[in-house]
């Protein structure tokens, strides 16, 4: 077992060992989420053909491909927004049927799409308790332990660059928003986050702040699966690496050691 | 970590960090702020790079009154000034009602008019001598569910909502003038009046000079321990909270305000007879801005509506139930307005068909704006605006 440490910003220590991370196929216990078999359809349009892919949890699986690859269809299959023609996706060993987003929600699949879904005129706490508020005794709305929690998952996430949790969300830059956006996802105790291109439109600090993110997410034990098409992120941060052409799995299995940086501790 | 340099200073202090220098800090001033001349400091900043807030139509409002002073020096007279109060009470309530649908990014055109006819329902009923809380909630009942009605159509229908009101509007305008006919004997000339001390002492009536101190007392006291109260919670709970000498500061200034108010109104503006005191008008629209603002801002509802304004597709993906919220803010828009058809009658001492239900919605709508609600969804603020919309009409 290779120990590395990442050169992105913040964290200078070797990622924990957790389930299945070193070796390719998960030793032992099944995997967070199994593809096997997928295809999809839109009449005699075939986006997706026989998928089969592991996703564990614990690590970053990059999804990466062309534009047209079907990406994106396969994520909204695995989010419950369509129902797979063909195969079946097995969550912790059980055979599951997503029938709406929110069914995928429930079993604990976060997606943070490429709108991230904001509201820019409510501040950062309002946003990420977006539907989850918590009342008082009184049935008002108790802010106090809302923007306890909210200051607590920013923390865990190691989210520095905020400065006020009061401000709104319109103000922010695009990786703070980002962030935002996953730290909600993590508040409704997600397993697995999805997430589609996140760094497409930022700079390249916002971009190190959300790759520092995503370690994060992984280091926590969550199975993150991030859809990009900058093969630079992605050798920087993902530990399995799936390509998809024109709706066909090409290539999946753990990124090669020597692409990723290595550094000697100490 | 989320946290706030204490002393407000804008650029950050280490270098590992993100070098994201916003030179005019977003958010609350009073929570970024850790004294009085820093909070000033933010304040100005602020004003010059752009963001006024409510300064211009403060300033608005000041030279109004200047203008108008000039012109004729009974206009700050406490006769005139408490005068100015009464009328600019039911654009206020309108205003506010107006809000609730303005603040999703719609509008209601109706509301002039729906004011009007739940208000004739309520003299109908009062003329016939009915108790007037009977009557009363019968008129809220009626417009309420009229307002329910068109939220549905704008909710389900997905119509817009610019389109169903003024539909709206022309509608109720008929059926304003076909009610005050139906009354018979009651309404005679298109004319229906006011035939209860109650709900014309609203306008019309006033607290004793005692009274008002008294309530002013109540009123004032009870605002400063809330908002003591809350700024220790947020202290205790080591939430980032604005400096003790701020508190005290909004306080005191709340008590000012208070005084000056009481102070005006208790001056004697009959002619004829001694007349002093608060009119209870003031402290009907009050207690129904109070309650409404509580709801804006402390209830989930509230939450909800701020959020679908900003960014249905979020609010969606959030589990809020969209047409459920639309429904209930265009119900809340036309009990509101309800409202503003008592204290408008109790005003005027009668209703008529001759209302013009048209221009009171726009002046409604423009209260809600100039007091800082968006046209296009998101935002809250239009005690002010209706003042400064209140002493313009009044001339």
């Amino acid at each position: 077992m290779t120990s590395w440490t990442r050169t992105v910003t913040g964290d200078d220590g070797a990622r924990p060992a957790a389930a299945g991370a070193a070796s390719s196929d998960a030793v032992g216990q099944a995997p967070l989420l199994q593809l096997r078999g997928i295809g999809k359809s839109f009449g005699p349009v075939r986006a997706l053909t026989d998928i089969d892919l592991d996703v564990p949890a614990g690590q970053v699986t990059a999804l990466v491909g062309d534009n047209g690859a079907g990406k994106s269809t396969l994520i909204k299959t695995i989010s419950g927004i369509w129902e797979p023609s063909q195969g079946q996706l097995i969550w912790q060993g059980r055979t599951v049927h997503f029938r709406t987003p929110r069914d995928a929600n429930a079993v604990g699949i976060a997606t943070v799409y490429q709108d991230l879904a904001l509201s820019d005129n409510l501040d950062i706490v309002q946003n990420m308790l977006l539907g989850h508020e918590v009342l008082s005794r009184t049935g008002l709305l108790d802010e106090i332990s809302m923007e306890k929690t909210a200051k607590r998952i920013l923390q865990d996430l190691r989210v520095t660059t905020v400065r006020n949790i009061r401000q709104p969300v319109g103000s922010l830059s695009g990786g703070q928003r980002q962030a935002v956006a996953v730290a909600k996802a993590v508040m409704l105790d997600a397993r697995l986050v999805i997430m589609d291109e996140p760094t497409a439109a930022l700079g390249v600090s916002q971009t190190a702040l959300v790759l520092d993110l995503i370690e994060r997410l992984a280091t926590r034990g969550i199975a993150v699966l991030v859809i990009s098409h900058n093969l630079t992120d992605v050798f920087r941060v993902a530990d399995r690496i799936a390509v998809l052409y024109l709706g066909r799995l090409v290539t999946v299995g753990p990124l090669p050691t020597s692409t990723r940086r290595r550094q000697s501790t100490g | 970590m989320a946290s706030v340099n204490p002393k407000g200073s804008t650029t950050t202090a280490a270098p590992a960090e993100e070098p994201e220098v916003i030179t005019t800090p977003t958010g609350s001033a009073e929570l970024l702020a850790g004294s009085v001349g820093e909070y000033v400091r933010i304040q100005g900043r602020r004003i010059r790079s752009g963001e006024s807030g409510a300064l211009p139509v403060v300033i608005g409002l000041v030279a109004i009154v200047i203008f108008f002073q000039a012109k004729n020096s009974l206009f700050l007279s406490a006769g005139n000034l408490v005068n100015l109060m009464a009328q600019s009470s039911f654009i206020i309530t309108l205003g506010m009602a107006e809000i609730f649908v303005l603040l999703l990014g719609d509008i209601d055109l109706a509301a002039g008019f729906t004011a009007a006819c739940g208000a004739v329902g309520a003299l109908w009923m009062m003329a016939l001598n009915d108790p007037w809380w009977a009557a009363v909630l019968v008129a809220l009942a009626g417009t309420a569910l009229y307002g329910a009605m068109q939220g549905i159509i704008v909710a389900r229908l997905r119509l817009p909502s610019f389109v169903v009101t003024l539909a709206g509007q022309l509608f109720l305008s008929g059926l304003l003038i076909y009610l005050i006919d139906q009354t018979g004997s009651i309404g005679v000339g298109g004319v229906i009046q006011l035939h209860n001390n109650i709900i014309n002492n609203i306008a019309g009536g006033w607290l004793s000079p005692t009274a008002t101190w008294i309530v002013l007392l109540i009123i004032v006291g009870l605002a400063g321990l809330a908002m003591f109260y809350s700024d220790y919670r947020r202290r205790r709970a080591g939430l980032v909270a604005p400096p003790l000498s701020i508190t005290l500061l909004k306080i005191a200034a709340v008590i000012v305000a208070g005084v000056v108010v009481v102070l005006v109104a208790n001056t004697n503006r009959g002619r004829l007879i001694t007349v002093e005191g608060m009119p209870w008008v003031v402290l009907v629209v009050l207690a129904i801005l109070f309650v409404w603002t509580v709801l804006l801002g402390r209830t989930r509802f509230g939450r909800y509506i701020y959020a679908i304004g900003g960014n249905a597709e979020a609010a969606r993906r959030a589990g809020i139930n969209i047409v459920r919220t639309r429904t209930l803010a265009f119900m809340l828009c036309g009990l509101t307005a309800g409202m503003t058809g008592i204290i408008y009658a109790s005003y005027l001492g009668s209703i008529s068909s001759n209302v013009n239900g048209g221009q009171n919605v726009l002046n409604a709508v423009a209260a809600a704006v100039i007091g800082g609600t968006s046209l296009f969804g998101a935002d809250y603020g239009s005690g002010a605006g209706a003042h400064r919309r209140g002493s313009r009409t009044s001339r």
